[in-house]
This record gives structure tokens, sequence and C-alpha cells, in this order.
């Protein structure tokens, strides 16, 4: 018989989170802290949506999500998760450019980031101030016309070497082009410039595994191999989800899947009214990711080369290139035996952005070959930073858009969720359906590990004030609240 | 409510969401955030205390209400009076 996943799952709950990204996990610990009985349903084995880990044979752990993020997250996760995780957070120092037109290492901070521009690009420092100052006065509920390209332009027009170094490290964190509303480059950019970037120290899988401990510790029901094939709606409300073939009942559901395929598959066109489905499908999702993992064999060592490093041959800064199949502008980040403090291990993980459809398009043993051409093209370039690397790797593997939506059943693979105009829709989703949310990466300042968190924090936000209204204001403590 | 309580209901929800801060000088009638190190999701932290605590809504379309301490008091009172 095979193994019953729901075992012990009850019939019905306050709220059924669908997905274990880093939002999907907050709001569940958000509202179970709220007094709500709440059920988390994951259809992979590991928990935490693209802040995940896999391991293989000869002690190698690989992360998923490019090591990276804001201060914010410090307080973020003592706000909304615990001064344990929060606590764990670490500066990670040298962020590294090599490309054709400039090459050096920054922490990546504004102290830093201001001397580069100033000694390095040669701009005027009331201009740097004036752009630092802009860029932080933005908030993710103004309504920007400007354009990222027009932000640029304006502080510092036709300097496309510096609006490189400006847009290619935000490009590879949430997939935002020079098109995109300027809010998505300025929130992010500022968030990194408030004082470097940063990393959880021991790895994605204990930061998992903490979030894990606390969910049950807050009495939410974890599930994985869960898949959800539909959420449930009577009478324009939503009502539950069936799950692995079962029914389970909720007085709301948050959707952290895909924000197109939970309007698409999960609930169905025909629950909502035709302008919106318009709407919907108007939204564009941003693009998928290739990666390429190299795990260094036991006893070899690797010396440090920065933690994360941008490397590119490609002239200028282009989105389109920043996709395509052939591309050289690569992320490597760099894992060395302090990130998982106790081990002695070296890992190596190279991210491209990449297009679903190019990657679609090909046969088994065309898919194979590009494979092949992928991972020959990330260790040669390594080899001229670390010369001799090649023989050190004892493992290398290559993930696709095609293995990112296996694992994540994102549509097309897409690793950065929806541009802008996926904001509207995801909010707008409980104005349609009564009872039903949507949390994940949408508009790109909601994604990225700190903005899913928020975005988390912030639907939660939205459901207790309709579940109170729906029970009739129902105000617990939160002592009551925990079921330790 | 007084005006007084309202103010200090207030400081007492931010002393919770940004415990590193420093209270004790905060201006009544300065933005919040030229005095503090307050991002935009600290104020959904307020406004969701305020739910909790108060059973108070504020609609997203008046976070801007909250900026000063005097402004939540102008805000929050008709809101509150009863409270």
């Amino acid at each position: 018989m095979p193994a019953d996943w729901l075992k012990d799952v009850k019939h019905d709950y306050d709220v059924i989170v669908i997905g274990s990204g880093l939002a999907g996990l907050t709001a569940a610990n958000r509202l179970a802290t709220c007094g709500y009985s709440v059920l988390l349903l994951e259809h992979h084995y590991n928990f935490g949506g693209m802040a995940t880990w896999f391991k293989r044979r000869g002690n190698h752990i690989f992360d998923i999500s490019l090591h990276g993020f804001p201060i914010g997250m410090v307080k973020t996760c003592r706000k909304y998760w615990s001064a344990d995780i929060a606590d764990s957070i670490v500066q990670i120092k040298g962020i590294r450019f090599d490309n054709p037109q400039f090459s050096f290492t920054t922490t990546f901070d504004r102290t830093d980031f201001t001397d580069k521009l100033v000694t390095y690009f040669k701009i005027p420092p009331a201009t740097v101030e004036a752009f630092f100052q802009f860029a932080r006065s933005m908030n993710f509920y103004d309504d920007q016309a400007m354009t990222t390209r027009d932000l640029f332009q304006k502080y510092f027009p036709g300097r496309h070497d510096l609006w490189r170094l400006l847009m290619e490290p935000i490009a590879y964190a949430n997939g935002s082009t020079l098109d995109d509303p300027a809010i998505t480059f300025g929130i992010v950019f500022s968030n990194f410039m408030n004082k470097g970037v940063y990393t959880f120290q021991g790895g994605t899988d204990k930061l998992i595994m903490k979030m894990k401990a606390t969910l049950k510790a807050h009495g939410v029901d974890l599930r994985h191999h869960a898949l959800v094939e539909k959420v449930l709606i009577e009478k324009e409300r939503v009502a539950g989800v069936v799950c692995n073939g079962r029914t389970i009942r909720a007085k709301a559901v948050l959707s952290n899947a895909n924000l197109t395929a939970t309007i698409h598959s999960l609930v169905g066109d025909e629950y909502f009214g035709s302008d919106f489905i318009r709407e919907a499908r108007a939204v564009r999702l941003n693009s998928s990711s290739c990666q390429v993992y190299m795990g260094i064999r036991k006893g070899e060592t690797i010396p440090n080369i920065g933690d994360l490093f941008f490397t590119s041959s490609h002239p200028v800064f282009d989105s389109e290139a920043l996709n395509a199949m052939d591309v050289t502008s690569r992320t490597y980040s760099l894992y060395y035996p302090d990130t998982r403090p106790g081990s002695d291990r070296y890992a190596i993980v190279c991210s491209t952005n990449a297009n679903y459809r190019d990657w679609a398009a090909l046969n088994e043993d065309a898919y194979r070959r590009e494979k092949e051409r992928l991972i020959e093209g990330v260790v040669a370039t390594l080899e001229k930073y670390l010369p001799g690397v090649h023989g050190k790797i004892d493992h290398l593997e290559a993930s696709t858009p095609r293995t990112f939506e296996h694992y994540t059943r994102h549509v097309n693979g897409a690793s950065f969720g929806t541009k802008f105009e996926g904001l509207k829709v995801s909010q707008n989703l409980p104005k349609q359906i009564s009872g039903l949310f949507h949390a994940g990466s949408v508009g790109i300042i909601m994604s990225g590990w700190l903005g899913a968190i928020n975005y988390g924090v912030i639907v939660a936000n939205e459901m207790d004030k309709h579940l109170r209204q729906a029970t009739g204001c129902m105000v617990q403590s939160p002592a009551m609240a925990t079921h330790e | 409510m007084t005006n007084d309580q309202i103010k200090h209901a207030v400081l007492q929800i931010i002393a919770v969401i940004a415990p590193d801060e420093d209270l004790s000088h905060v201006k009544s009638d300065v933005a919040l955030r030229d005095q503090l190190e307050l991002d935009s999701m600290d104020f959904l932290d307020i406004v969701m205390e305020l739910r909790k605590r108060y059973g108070v809504e504020v609609p997203e379309g008046d976070y801007g209400q909250l900026a000063s301490l005097d402004s939540c008091v102008i805000y929050l009172a008709p809101k509150l009076k009863d409270k």
C-alpha cells in the first residue's frame, strides 16, 4: 500500500496553505500565531519552494537560491520567525564583478558603492547621493510609471557601464529588466545598499529545518508529498482543497503556488469574472534559470575568489542576452566550509537566467547535449579564475527551466514569479473569490528572500482581516494562540 | 482613549515591532520614519497590531495617516473613542 502522506490530517481547518515557499511558510506562521488552525501542503519532499537544497553522494549539499539577501532579513526574521533564525544571518563580503566594462570586488553597501561610483566611474558625489536618496524613498505601494531605464537615464545618462553595475546583480536576484517599473529596482537595490549582502550560516537546510520546527511548535500541520489538485469553490466562496485525491475543507485558502497556475488550473477560469481572467491572461511570467552544481572532492580546497561572482564576456548589459542559451553572463555562488560550520566542504553553484521556451523545444538527445554544453561552459570559465578546479570537482550536474518546472510546478519553470502586473491580480484574487488568497513571487519587489517573506506577512494580514469578519471578530491573545 | 493614551498605545506597538529603537525622545510632530528606522513593513505591522489589540481597521489607502504620532492621534481618535 502506498504511504498515506495525509495521515492524521483533519477534515477542516481555518486556513490551508498550498505550497511551502517562504511566503507560504511565513503566512502559515503568522496565522498560526493569530490563533487559527493551519494546514500547509507541499508536493515536493522538501519544504522551502525555491529556498531549498539537495544532497548528493559524497556528502555534497547544494543550495538552490542564490545566497545573498539584504540586512532587512535580520529584522524580518526576528519579527516574523525567531531571534534564533535572525541570529544565524551573516554578511558575505566578497561581491566580485568581471566583465569587459569593469572588474573589481565590492562589499555592495552604500559606503563602498559610493566610493566605486565616485572614484571608478567618476560620478559627482552629489549625483550619487541624490540617486541613493531617490531610490530609498520608494515604497511598495507607490504607483510608478517610471521605468528603471528612465531612472538610470535621469541620474546617469548614457553611462551603460554603470547601468550594468547597478542592474546586473538585481537582474540575477529577481529577473527584472530595464523596462520594468523603477520601484522594482529601487526598492531591491536600496535594501542591499543599506548594509550589504547577507546569508544564513548553516545553509538553506538549517534555515528551513528551523522554520519547520517553529511551525510545528505553533501547531501548524505540515505535510509533504501532498499535491493539491484543486481549490474547491462553493457559492463564490472558497471551501477547501482536493489534495492527493482527498477533500479537506477550510475557511480560507492561501495559494503559494504560481499565480497563473492558481487561477487557471487550481481554481479554473469559470469561477472568475471575464475582466479578471483577461487581466490574469495578460500577466507575464518572469524568466527561468539554469544552474550548474559543482561539488569539490573531500580533502581538496579552493582559494577564496569571492562569495558571489558576476562574470560575463558580453560587451554590455543586455536583458535578452542574459537569458539566451549561449549566455556568458553567469553568477557563481561560492560556498566555503564556513557556510556550514563544522563542515570541511566546498561547493560552487553557477546560476544563469534562461528562457523556458528555448529548453522546452528540445528533444531528449538535444536536451542532453545542451546540458553538457552548459556544464562545459560554466566549468571552463571557472578554470580562468580557479586554475585546476576541474580536477577537484567530484560531483557535477545541471538543472534547466525543465528541472525548475518539475520541482516547483511553476508555469514555464519561472524562477522569479511574474512581472509587476501580477501583483495587482494577486491582490485582487480575494475580491473575485471570497476567502481565496495568493502570496508568492509577483511583481519582482515581492520576490527574492526578503520580498517573499514580506509578501507572506502582507497577505497574512489580509487573511486575518477576512477571517475576523467571517468568524465574527474573534480576538485571541497570542498566549492563547500557541499550541505548545 | 485620550490623545495621550493613543500616543502611548502606538508607541507600545512600535516597541514590540522595533525592539532596538530608543523611543524616549520621539517627537509627536515629526514623521516617525524620520526619527526611527521604520520601513513600510513596520507600518503594516502597526496596522495588524491595531486590529489585534483594539479591533481598529486601517485600510491601505490610509497608511499615510500614521506618519507621525500627532497624525496617528487625529486619525485614530474617532476610531478609538469608545475603547
